[in-house]
């Protein structure tokens, strides 16, 4: 459990000046990840809205050290800086205690990234990879990715006559990487911050990999006003669209219970980007999404040894 | 504001400084202005926590006021104040300018 009384006594990790969106949730993401460690943080970013709005040159928003990669290695880039960190040390040329981290969007994560995310973890460098999950390509202008939910209308699954936006369920990339057997997997969301943060001060305390996915809502890509940012994250969890777990060591735990679970088409019902999906002629698309958020609601349960 | 030059900048793409981008306000972005009342805030320091413009200002652990040279006027704050009687409040940039 993380103390904001606490928290609020450290520097700041992110200063304000970047260009990311009014009622943008992954400067939240940085700025309560980055209060979590204790200790001096290295960041690396897949290019992405976070990469683009945080590092105009020649100024940066981040308090601290930051490389800019490509699209697709922020966790190689990431992982070979802890690598020559360990060769430092081993020549006693450095002898500080450091936290890497490396961040990405869903689409440098996701889709991208997923190569070299995969290698990273499986070479089992001392790395936390934190993918802020805003469900498509929203920097060059909302285009799907395979991150985007099952109905969305993006400008590269339009909802038209024909098609009712995207037609593919979202991947489960949170299992993808528990699949690798690394000792931290968890999923959070950016409007459960003292869970989201307690993730992350687990996660940096873990001798090995570890792998955060956490929800973060885009205002102008999900269409919601710009307010109601850290509700929309924290309604997909009571809707149970976005489960919050943990994986330790092979161990899965649902780390918050909502108190009242409501249905996934109340949360699809204040987005501008599932608007289509309820107009007559479309219920076939609310039934499939409520059987598919069941039945990886029961799969999670199984997995926690709670069905 | 005025950008450096070539002959200024620092080869290879690197940024020698932190934090650099406070110098950008992009408080001009602005709509809605957050009105801070110290009197209603219970220092639950949610707002901050919340704040995607690292635009509240916390002195000693207690909200002291908003940087209005930086905060975009999303509303979260005002959106997510717990207090019965809201310590933040949104107001239009047009009515307080006048």
């Amino acid at each position: 459990m993380a103390n904001i009384k606490e928290l609020t006594k450290k520097n700041e990790p992110l200063s304000g000046g970047h260009r990311a969106c009014a009622g943008c949730a992954a400067p939240v993401v940085v700025r309560q990840a980055l209060l979590a460690s204790d200790k001096p943080v290295v960041v690396g970013s897949a290019t992405g809205c976070l990469e683009v709005t945080t590092t105009i040159f020649p100024y940066t928003a981040w308090n601290v050290p930051f490389i800019h990669n490509a699209f697709e290695n922020s966790a190689a880039n990431v992982s070979g800086v802890e690598t020559a960190y360990r060769a430092l040390k081993k020549r006693g040329s450095f002898d500080k205690e450091v936290n890497f981290i490396a961040f990405g969007g869903d689409g440098g994560t996701y889709d991208i990234g997923l190569q070299s995310l995969s290698g990273a973890m499986e070479r089992g460098h001392r790395m936390l990879y934190i993918c802020y999950d805003n469900g498509a390509y929203m920097n060059t202008g909302i285009q799907r990715s395979s991150a985007t939910p099952f109905g969305a209308n993006t400008t590269t699954s339009p909802a038209g006559k024909k098609i009712p936006g995207k037609t593919q369920f979202k991947k489960d990339l949170t299992k993808i990487i528990a699949a690798h057997n690394v000792p931290y997997v968890a999923q959070a969301s950016v409007g459960y911050w003292n869970d989201f943060i307690t993730k992350v001060q687990k996660a940096l305390a873990t001798d090995g990999p570890s792998f955060i996915n956490v929800l973060s809502p885009c205002r102008l890509g999900w269409g919601f006003p710009p307010e109601e940012t850290m509700e929309i994250a924290r309604q997909a969890v009571a809707c149970r669209i976005w489960p919050l777990y943990e994986v330790i060591n092979g161990t899965w735990k649902i780390t918050f219970q909502p108190k009242e679970v409501t249905s996934p088409l109340d949360w699809m019902k204040k987005q501008t980007r599932f608007r289509h999906v309820f107009q007559p002629g479309n219920e076939s698309i609310l039934q499939k999404v409520e059987e598919q958020v069941e039945k990886e609601w029961q799969e999670l349960l199984r997995q926690c040894g709670q069905a | 504001m005025s950008d450096p030059g070539y002959k200024e900048l620092p080869k290879g793409g690197l940024i020698l400084e932190g934090g650099t981008a406070a110098k950008y306000e992009t408080g001009d972005w602005r709509s809605q202005r957050p009105v801070f009342i110290q009197e209603n805030c219970i220092n639950c320091s949610f707002c901050w926590i919340f704040c995607p413009d690292s635009s509240i200002i916390i002195n000693d652990g207690k909200v002291s006021g908003i940087d209005y040279k930086h905060c975009k006027g999303c509303g979260i704050c005002a959106f997510e104040c717990p207090a019965k009687k809201k310590a933040i409040i949104m107001k239009s940039e047009a009515e307080i300018e006048g």
